[in-house]
């Protein structure tokens, strides 16, 4: 099948600013690509883009196999719901929904039938005759993604949609456009900052930087394997454990050690380093990987001797901090441990799961 | 093409504005900047005359009084609409009833044409019949308010009429000033203690310094325009004792036939107002893209 | 003016040594005296206008200036609504009373719709240059107009237009728009960009949007610049007298010409009914509509 959206060496300059550059993606039917990243990252520029709002200094874009150079937004077969929502204040709902259609000169009768069906759809029925300022956060949003919804496109786009809404509503809309995407089978593009909403929502994520791609991925791919210390510390929460460590040679193997403090250096014994390696090395290691030893453990793993420095509960996990290599490290050990503050305990450290990155440039090495 | 079109329609509809701004502001400055620098009069003549005109200009005694008025008037019309709008509008900020009534009393005159003004002034200061007399019936006898036709003072009677006019304006924008004052940062002086006089001084009025330069601004610029309000209550009179620049470049422009004159005293009166608004916008556009 | 006052005077209890009652009734005793005396001083003018205009010349010759009339008539009133002669004509305000609503209804509307169309497109669609084109527009906010009274007198010549109200139309407009496109900008600008881009993935263009979405937001600006430049124009002098001949003179300088006229015995009354008639317009206005006629004055100061 064919991809819906082509993304080729996509660049844009504002001036002398680089904003995007060697941008490449493809977006099969039905995915849900999640752009992601910190602000300024030149993310809702790329979408911008895609959106026809503004134009890319070079580079193609493609939607459903067509060049969308000069085309305007209108005919570009997209819909976009926007961070504010952007209602037309001074309509109704209803026209809200309908005014694409409205401007577009369809008929009235397909018009009021579109609009029930979306109404029906995302249960806004009872507020087509309410103004937005009338509306709460979450009606607001319901409504907007009803305008997108209506126009029945082949592309839907998501600029960072749920920043504007509180914690609780925002997981509800998730979940809302999440249950969307399932039972439309549309193919999406969706603009976050939040991680958190990249690993749910996606089928495949987009993390970005400086206006450059720093992976892309199935949301596994990027948490499992992150392609530079970036990617690590921006994905997942909490943050991986990135730990300096020194790589310790004897005969043709090498292992890996840690300094820690007032002690003597941990060395990973029984875990072999694959390939070549530079002298030193960021171990990453997830929380989840670091857990209390002779619980569960199923991988092989490396037991250490760990002095607890904090011991934070969050509900279903507690969190233990410890210092390894100079930085705090994180565990995450179920909710009965014995772990207090000041005590030590051995902890069991997966290396299986272990990523490890070059110091100098981040970029991962196995 | 017609996407093409579709993109250039802001400018097609600001085009109209560009043309009429070019010609009619541009286009009218330097042709009165030429026509000072030539020596037309009735009619205008294009050939250049260096600064002839300017010259003429200063040597003239009545440009001298009008220069001369337009400071008396502009220092005394400016110091003392400033000094009554802040007083008015911290008298008006004590939790006053009726607030919106007496703003509206004391800023309705902002919304009468000077000419109005004027006639209703001139009226009130004419000696035989106006305050003067009415002072002296009260049993004052040798009560004098005669300004309006003393040379040496008639410049201050416009001055009177003007202060009445604008000082409301200047007080709207020293209320809406204080009231935009940060809250938490006044009730912490209170919480410590601080008089409220010590309050204006030293944390309100120091943080007004915006305000105060606007006001300053659009007063100079009034100021230096003046002209409905002279011609209205002295026509430039008594002698030429109230002529201003303004009244000056209309006489030399209309009745006298003169254009080279009236064009370099324009060019002049232009110069004064950029002098003070160039340095005053220049700040403003630089402190909004700091 | 929106923000809540913090009331000096009403520092939370206990923080303060409380003032004797006594002193801090006094206090502000005197300063609603002080408020009541300047407020006598702004509406002493008006009043004495009135007054004035009600009373008949013998008694203005006798009579004090503050004192009510003893007889009251209108017959100054009427004389300087249609009777009282303008130089040589002698048919009162009235023509020029009209000749004001004819210039300054066209003048407004023009102006304001421009200003509107131009602070669209510079709020939200700019272009290279656009920002510039927006300077020397404001630019012509600071314009001492005596620098275009001579070249606008022969132009209007040259057009047909000299001494004409079309031509204080024109006039008015032209100068005008600095401040229409100025005050529909600013507030253009508070509106969020999504809006149109929205609007544009709907397929809706230019003149699409500004009328279904910032057309419908625009009645406080709108109002506040209609009250703006009608108080300009109607209030005007400097180009009525500058521009227009007889038959075409605004109120404004039907007025000077009367109160200045040196004929005849100087009749007060009737003086004083026609600067009220000529004032009449823009005090109804500012009565009716004073909020939004401060926000033009405060808006306008703010760059102008």
């Amino acid at each position: 099948m064919a991809p819906i959206l082509e993304i080729r060496n996509l660049s844009k300059t504002f001036g002398e600013t680089r904003i995007l550059r060697d941008i490449h993606v493809a977006v099969d039917p039905g995915n849900f690509l999640v752009l992601v990243g910190p602000s300024g990252c030149g993310k809702s520029t790329l979408l911008n883009c895609i959106a026809g709002l503004e134009a890319p200094s070079g580079g193609h874009i493609r939607i459903g196999g067509r060049d969308m150079a000069g085309v305007n937004p209108k005919d570009r077969d997209i819909a976009m719901v926007f961070q504010s929502y952007a209602l037309y204040p001074t309509m109704s709902v209803a026209r809200n929904i309908t005014f694409g259609m409205r401007v577009r000169g369809i008929d009235r009768a397909v018009q009021e039938r579109k609009l029930a069906e979306v109404a029906e759809q995302l249960q806004i029925g009872h507020l087509l005759d309410r103004r937005p300022a009338q509306l709460s956060g979450g009606q607001r949003q319901r409504v907007a993604m009803g305008r997108a919804l209506v126009r029945d496109p082949m592309l839907f786009l998501f600029d960072e949609p749920l920043s504007n809404l509180d914690a609780k509503l925002r997981v509800e809309m998730r979940t809302e456009i999440k249950r969307l995407h399932q039972q439309l089978g549309r193919t999406m593009v969706y603009v976050t900052h939040d991680q958190v909403e990249a690993m749910t929502l996606a089928t495949h994520i987009m993390v970005m930087k400086d206006g450059a791609i720093q992976q892309l991925g199935t949301p596994a791919e990027i948490y499992r394997a992150p392609a530079n210390i970036f990617v690590a510390d921006f994905m997942g929460a909490p943050v991986m454990n990135l730990i300096p460590a020194r790589l310790r040679r004897s005969g043709g193997e090498a292992r890996l050690e840690i300094d820690r403090p007032g002690g003597t250096p941990i060395v990973f014994e029984s875990t072999p380093l694959p390939g070549p390696l530079p002298d030193e090395v960021i171990l990453g290691l997830r929380p989840e990987d670091i857990t209390e030893a002779g619980r569960g453990g199923d991988g092989p793993s490396e037991t250490v001797e760990c002095r607890i420095d904090m011991v934070e509960p969050a509900g279903a996990d507690t969190y233990v901090v410890s210092s390894l290599g100079g930085r705090p490290v994180t565990a995450r050990l179920p909710p009965d441990t014995a772990a207090e503050p000041g005590a030590v305990l051995p902890l069991a450290f997966d290396l299986s799961r272990m990523s490890l990155f070059r110091p100098k440039t981040g970029e991962r090495l196995n | 093409m017609l996407s093409w079109l579709e993109r250039q329609i802001p400018k097609i509809i600001l085009a109209p504005t560009f043309a009429a701004v070019t010609v009619f502001v541009y286009g009218f400055i330097a042709w009165t900047a030429w026509i000072s620098l030539t020596k037309s009069r009735l009619l205008p003549n294009y050939d250049f005359a260096g600064l002839i005109q300017y010259r003429r200009l200063f040597d003239n005694p009545r440009w001298d009084m009008a220069m001369g008025n337009l400071m008396v008037f502009g220092l005394l019309f400016i110091l003392l609409s400033m000094v009554l709008g802040l007083w008015l509008a911290i008298l008006l900020d004590q939790q006053i009833r009726a607030e919106g009534l007496i703003r509206t009393i004391y800023l309705y005159p902002m919304a009468l044409s000077m000419i109005v003004t004027g006639t209703a002034w001139k009226w009130m200061l004419n000696p035989g019949l106006g305050l003067e007399s009415l002072v002296q019936r009260w049993g004052f006898d040798g009560f004098r308010f005669d300004w309006l036709v003393d040379p040496d003072r008639a410049i201050y009677a416009i001055v009177i009429a003007a202060v009445w006019q604008a000082s409301g304006f200047v007080m709207a924008l020293f209320l809406a000033g204080l009231r935009s004052v940060d809250g938490e940062i006044i009730k912490a002086a209170q919480v410590d203690g601080i008089p409220d006089w010590r309050i204006y001084a030293s944390i309100i009025l120091p943080s007004m310094a915006p305000v105060f330069m606007s006001a300053f601004i659009v007063l100079a610029h009034l100021a230096i325009k003046s002209f409905d309000l002279v011609v209205a209550m002295t026509g430039g009179g008594p002698g030429y004792a109230t002529d201003l620049p303004a009244t000056y470049m209309y006489a030399m422009a209309f009745s006298r036939g003169d254009l080279g004159q009236a064009a370099s005293s324009a060019m002049v009166m232009m110069m004064v107002i950029f002098a003070i608004v160039v340095p005053y916008l220049y700040s403003e556009l630089r402190a909004k893209h700091d | 003016m929106t923000d809540q006052p913090v009331p000096l005077s009403a520092a939370p209890a206990g923080m303060r040594v409380t003032r004797p009652r006594l002193r801090r009734m006094a206090l502000r005793a005197g300063l609603y005296a002080m408020l009541a005396g300047f407020a006598a001083f702004y509406l002493l003018p008006l009043f004495v206008m009135v007054t004035t205009s009600l009373k008949g010349l013998e008694e203005i010759q006798s009579g004090s200036l503050v004192a009510l009339p003893r007889e009251i008539t209108f017959e100054a009133w009427s004389k300087a609504w249609s009777g009282t002669c303008t130089g040589i004509q002698c048919e009162g305000l009235r023509p020029f009373f009209w000749n004001s609503v004819a210039m300054a209804v066209p003048a407004v509307i023009l102006s304001t719709l421009i200003g509107a169309l131009n602070g669209y497109a510079l709020s939200h669609w700019r272009f290279r240059g656009s920002n510039i084109l927006f300077g020397a527009i404001l630019f012509g906010c600071f314009l001492p107009f005596q620098v275009v009274l001579m070249p606008m007198a022969r132009v209007l010549g040259l057009l047909g237009l000299a001494g004409s109200i079309p031509g204080l139309v024109l006039v008015h407009v032209v100068y005008g728009l600095g401040f229409t496109t100025l005050f529909f900008r600013n507030f253009y600008v508070t509106v969020p960009g999504e809006l149109v881009r929205a609007a544009k993935i709907d397929g809706a263009g230019f003149f699409r949007i500004f009328a279904s979405i910032f057309l419908p937001l625009s009645l406080p600006i709108v109002t506040v610049t209609v009250i703006w430049q009608f108080t300009n124009v109607w209030n005007d002098f400097l180009f009525g007298v500058s521009f227009s001949q007889a038959g075409s003179q605004p109120v404004t300088v039907a007025l000077n010409n009367i109160v200045n006229s040196t004929t005849g015995v100087k009749e007060y009354n009737v003086d004083m009914a026609a600067a009220i008639i000529a004032g009449l317009p823009t005090l109804g206005v500012y009565v009716l509509a004073g909020k939004y006629f401060i926000r033009g004055l405060t808006a306008g100061a703010v760059k102008g």
